[in-house]
């Protein structure tokens, strides 16, 4: 092992092919997972909580693991080079984490067969190597959209989207459905910001719906900058997104969708470790976790506390699942008959609205 | 336009736009100066910083106002050191600011995510707020606001017509003559670069305590690139880049109220228009006789040494 270990530093391509090929049939001794991160990991969000995964998988296996990351990675071509500099210097599992990398992802594991790449919210797995991990954030929007169309007063509700994805879109339909379930009269206003992480433009556009009469604002945007926005405006309410955001708790924010995904990263590295790693397409929900609700505050009526913790538990056992038909897309030709549930491949590639969302998905 | 207030639209324009224009202000006066500071994304954020963690522990954001500026102005010394000292490459050195702001902040606000600073309220003007339009146009905005325009007049003024607005000019036009003449041109630098980075530095302590009350890290996201665009938007002129602040910051709120509206324009055109119309009126005033790009500083960007 020893001769093995000074072969991999002294010649790496070359020594990492040899160690990395007989170790993974036994499992490692030493693993070193990386972390590409889309944005800061102090957003207070969506980076946040991955990198609260990495820092999980260091705490579950101390020595046995190295980690490693870079924030800030844009999507596209750079950050292919960033995955390359990383399977060069040893990482031996590769976390990406934003959509946008799906392409590098996989271009990148083409040519590194040995190192393990993971990407999160895509569908590509083109390699052996390549496995793709996702959340259920769908269900939490549920639970979202039944608060927000009992708590708006106005009857408007608002949603920042980043972008046209199907991860986005389920989440607006998801959100619209419980919405409008709880309060027939309510109306949904979309607004795409382009943009994961851009504090200035998230709060632009909270301002932009909050003048349009909105109340009640939802956001697929990684920072705080809606709740910032909110809390000037009496009785405008919003949701932290991918992370507690508890610092806004006695302000706007009244609940919040958690991504936890360290009991994912831990079990993966693992298997990485004890020699059971297989490729996967993983994609876990409440129920297992992953998507959490963040403490609903007394802002929110006891009764629609009730409600709103009741569906979470509903879909956590499995008893109700948040596209039950009968749904009509926008068009209203039906999309799901009177008691039928979404399938997982519809929902994966979601690229329309339900019937009563006003305006179109940008292609 | 279905249900857009024109008042509130115009309102939250300038309000939008004041972290772009105070930055492109300040780089404005440096190019004049004769130098080019690609760094204004970094010192915006130092004094997004800086000005946020004064605000949050002084409880005064105009305090936390002139500390950012100051924020901006210190790491500015570094850049003005190593070019007008050392005479390194302002263009790698510049790029080397924004990467070293954007690193410090983040060093800097380890601990201050999630806290909200003190509120900056709206300038009371009484009665004059209530006036149907204009109340809500002009005159229902916070002091920066306010004083971005009055820098905007001042910055004009002093370059147009003072003898220190001559000499920057002067300096920026031809180190050599300046020099000639008995200028200390390094030093003339040295202040527009410092009074650059304290523009930039209150422009982003605007973004963390006005327009998105809060820390996080890479706030500012690219603010410091477009103001140096507007510096050329504007052939360096101060009016044309309150205007190029406005257009920009005007139609990025404008495109994000029409989607909230529902209007019926396709998204995609929407998000690209403030850059789609950026260019055109770029290609617009650069194509008539030739005038506009006359007007960059003949010794933009080189360093100076006073050998002879």
């Amino acid at each position: 092992m020893l001769r093995r270990t000074l072969l991999a530093t002294a010649a790496l391509g070359l020594g990492m092919a040899l160690s990395g090929g007989a170790a993974m049939a036994a499992g490692m001794d030493k693993v070193k997972a990386c972390f590409i991160y889309v944005g800061p990991i102090g957003d207070g969000g969506w980076t946040f909580q991955h990198h609260e995964g990495a820092l999980a998988v260091q705490a579950a296996y101390g020595d046995k693991v190295e980690i490693q990351w870079q924030e800030t990675v844009p999507e596209g071509a750079d950050s292919e080079r960033v995955m390359t500099q990383m399977a060069l210097g040893g990482c031996n599992i590769i976390f990406t984490t934003s959509f946008g990398y799906m392409d590098p992802t996989n271009a990148v594991a083409a040519k590194f067969p040995d190192v393990k790449f993971e990407h999160a919210t895509g569908y590509k797995r083109e390699h052996p190597n390549v496995s793709t991990y996702n959340a259920r954030f769908y269900e939490g929007r549920a639970v979202q959209g039944h608060i927000a169309g009992k708590m708006t007063k106005s009857n408007k509700i608002g949603y920042i989207a980043s972008f046209p994805i199907p991860e986005v879109v389920s989440g607006i339909n998801s959100y619209f459905l419980h919405a409008k379930k709880a309060n027939p009269n309510v109306e949904l206003s979309v607004v795409w910001a382009y943009t994961w992480f851009d504090p200035a433009k998230e709060a632009d556009a909270a301002k932009a719906l909050i003048d349009q009469g909105v109340d009640v604002i939802a956001a697929h945007t990684d920072s705080t900058a809606p709740l910032a926005e909110a809390a000037k405006v009496e009785g405008v309410i919003g949701f932290g997104q991918a992370s507690d955001m508890a610092a806004y708790k006695d302000g706007p924010r009244v609940s919040s969708i958690i991504d936890n995904w360290a009991p994912y990263y831990v079990k993966r590295v693992g298997q990485l470790l004890d020699g059971t790693y297989e490729q996967t397409d993983s994609w876990e929900g409440i129920a297992a976790g992953e998507v959490e609700i963040g403490e609903i505050t007394d802002k929110v009526p006891a009764d629609v506390k009730a409600e709103a913790l009741a569906l979470r538990d509903a879909i956590a056992d499995g008893s109700y699942h948040p596209f039950t038909g009968p749904i009509n897309k926008q068009d209203g030709s039906p999309w799901l008959a009177e008691g039928a549930t979404a399938p997982d491949g519809d929902i994966l590639g979601m690229n329309f609205y339900i019937e009563g969302i006003v305006g179109d998905i940008p292609q | 336009m279905g249900g857009i207030d024109p008042a509130v639209l115009i309102a939250s324009l300038m309000a939008a736009s004041v972290p772009i224009l105070l930055a492109a202000l300040g780089e404005l006066v440096v190019e004049k100066a004769g130098v080019l500071n690609l760094g204004v994304e970094g010192m915006m954020i130092m004094g997004a910083i800086v000005g946020f963690m004064v605000t949050i522990h002084g409880e005064s954001p105009v305090l936390g106002f002139v500390c950012g500026a100051l924020g901006g102005a210190a790491i500015s010394l570094v850049f003005a050191f190593l070019t007008q000292v050392l005479l390194a490459n302002q263009v790698a050195t510049g790029l080397a600011l924004t990467l070293f702001g954007l690193g410090l902040s983040a060093l800097l606000g380890q601990g201050y995510n999630g806290l909200k600073p003190v509120q900056t309220e709206a300038v009371p003007l009484g009665p004059l707020a209530d006036i149907p339009f204009f109340g809500q146009v002009l005159f229902s905005h916070d002091w920066v606001v306010y004083f971005s325009i009055f820098m905007t007049a001042l910055i004009w003024y002093v370059l147009k017509a003072t003898r220190l607005g001559l000499i920057i000019r002067a300096v920026g036009e031809s180190h050599e003559a300046s020099h000639a003449l008995g200028y200390k041109v390094n030093r003339i630098r040295l202040g527009a670069i410092m009074f650059g980075g304290a523009m930039a530095g209150m422009g982003g302590a605007y973004v963390s305590l006005v327009r998105v009350p809060q820390w996080v890290d890479g706030i500012t996201s690219g603010a410091g690139w477009i103001a140096l665009a507007i510096v050329v938007f504007a052939s360096w002129k101060p009016w044309r880049a309150l205007i190029g602040a406005y257009l920009f910051g005007g139609i990025t709120v404008l495109q994000l109220n029409l989607q909230a509206a529902g209007s019926w324009i396709p998204v995609e055109y929407l998000s690209m228009s403030p850059y789609l119309i950026t260019i055109v009126v770029l290609v617009i005033m650069s194509s008539g006789k030739g005038k506009a790009s006359l007007n960059a500083p003949a010794a933009l960007g080189q360093n100076f040494h006073a050998s002879r």
